[in-house]
């Protein structure tokens, strides 16, 4: 699973945002931020839930897709898998790679974004 | 942010302008921080209580150097707009293009075309359900419209196709240092199949809801012309049926208010070129694609600590909406 923003930088991203606004008249903008912060707090409660499960089924997918050392960090072996595609060594015909990446990206969607209208639509094709 | 006096005072010297017999102004307020533009909102005033709304698009804070890489001036969007009035696409008035000597900055101001622009609204309100069955042919013609401008007397804009803007969203992807498979995948794939250039003609450039004008008739105007340059035309026509531009009404491919086939048909039939739905379809993943690295791009803003807003660290986490999008429609290919 993707980490970008990490947990970590999403609760100091929300905290800073409190500081700055602690006090301060409220305005249409900061409600927005207010309701930004919220969707951030859950993202970060489902990204704790998830992320190790999600990262142990994207390893196993990953690693022979990869070819590296199935040890390595998830992130070398991600960059093991896009070095192959750019080089052409596999591509939408290579057996196991869309529905690798399609699951991954399905464990990642619903950490991001659970009502996001395509991932129902990939949901909704799988079943 | 919504009161600025020494705007207020610069936008009332220029009344007269604005109205005959024009005294004043009132109502300023900022309407929305933009990409790259500021947009304000106001009144001119004058005798008898006769008033006209207007809008202000300025570069920030007046500072023209600030805009996004690929966002055209503020002169040339004046300019732009008055050839689409010329060419009939439904477009605001330019009103006045803003001299050093009004004290703005890099600025023009036009006239504020009534409607609704927040597309949830346009999607779910009763009052625009005639105006999403009629917003399909009149996105067609528009676009029929502005891809027939004369794109030579626009030469100093931006040219870029659809191989061009792989490769500099590529250039992008790969200056992150963020391996994401899925966006390789995609990438390889519209290489290896990119369709046969087109001629190139006057693209609008990020023509979806958000930036069109629509009211209970349909399209009203088209807005935000900061990302026009010269290109392919099937880009304009599949950048509105990018999934993360339907709003969650996905079944409809056009914005989420329509289907493709008819907003083809009106597009041939105002003398655009003639397309199928199939022609659009490695558009739509290219816009896709394009999305996703624009969401990274914005990440990264807060990851390097240029803009430490939530919102810009949030925006990170939309990557997955382009690749869940991206896949959906690799398995189709």
């Amino acid at each position: 699973m993707h980490d970008q923003p990490s947990p970590a930088e999403l609760v100091v991203g929300v905290r800073r945002f409190l500081e700055e606004t602690t006090g301060a008249e409220p305005s249409a903008y900061t409600a927005f931020l207010t309701r930004v912060s919220i969707n951030a707090l859950q993202t970060v409660e489902r990204d704790l839930a998830a992320r190790a499960g999600a990262e142990a089924a994207e390893r196993a997918g990953l690693a022979p897709l990869a070819g590296g050392d199935p040890d390595a960090s998830l992130e070398s072996l991600r960059r093991k898998l896009c070095d192959r595609i750019r080089a052409g060594e596999v591509d939408l015909s290579t057996p196991g790679l869309l529905a690798h990446l399609k699951s991954t990206t399905i464990a990642q969607a619903k950490v991001d974004q659970p009502r996001y209208s395509g991932l129902k639509t990939a949901l909704e094709r799988t079943e | 942010m919504s009161e600025d006096p020494t705007l207020k005072s610069a936008l009332a010297r220029l009344a007269p302008t604005f109205l005959p017999d024009g005294d004043g102004i009132d109502g300023l307020k900022r309407l929305s921080g933009g990409a790259s533009q500021e947009t304000w909102a106001f009144n001119a005033t004058g005798l008898n209580g006769a008033q006209r709304a207007l809008i202000l698009r300025r570069a920030p804070d007046g500072v023209a150097d600030a805009r996004s890489e690929n966002a055209i001036t503020l002169d040339q969007e004046a300019q732009l707009i008055e050839a689409a009035a010329a060419a009939g696409a439904p477009v605001p008035d330019i009103v006045h293009v803003c001299a050093p000597d009004d004290r703005i900055g890099e600025a023009f101001v036009m006239g504020r075309v009534a409607g609704e622009t927040i597309a949830r609204k346009i999607l779910r309100d009763e009052a625009f359900a005639a105006a999403r069955a009629a917003l399909p042919a009149q996105c067609g013609a528009a676009l029929a419209k502005i891809h027939a401008m004369d794109a030579a007397t626009f030469e100093d804009l931006p040219v870029s196709s659809g191989l061009d803007q792989l490769d500099r969203y590529k250039t992008l992807y790969l200056s992150f240092d963020t391996p994401r498979p899925v966006l390789d995948l995609a990438m390889s794939w519209l290489a290896a199949n990119a369709p046969a250039p087109l001629p190139n003609v006057l693209v609008h450039g990020d023509f979806r809801l958000g930036n069109l004008m629509v009211d209970e008739n349909g399209l009203a105007a088209v807005l935000d012309w900061e990302l026009a340059h010269i290109g392919d035309p099937r880009e304009d026509l599949a950048w509105i049926c990018v999934n993360s531009w339907r709003f969650g009404q996905t079944d409809k491919r056009v914005g989420g208010f329509g289907d493709l086939e008819p907003l083809l048909e009106a597009y041939a039939a105002e003398g655009g070129a003639s397309f199928s739905p199939a022609d659009i379809d490695w558009w739509e993943i290219l816009g896709s694609l394009k999305w996703g690295v624009m969401c990274m791009m914005m990440y990264e803003s807060y990851r390097t600590g240029a803009n430490l807003s939530i919102e810009r660290a949030m925006i990170g986490r939309r990557v997955s909406e382009t690749e869940i999008d991206l896949i959906n429609l690799l398995e189709q290919v």
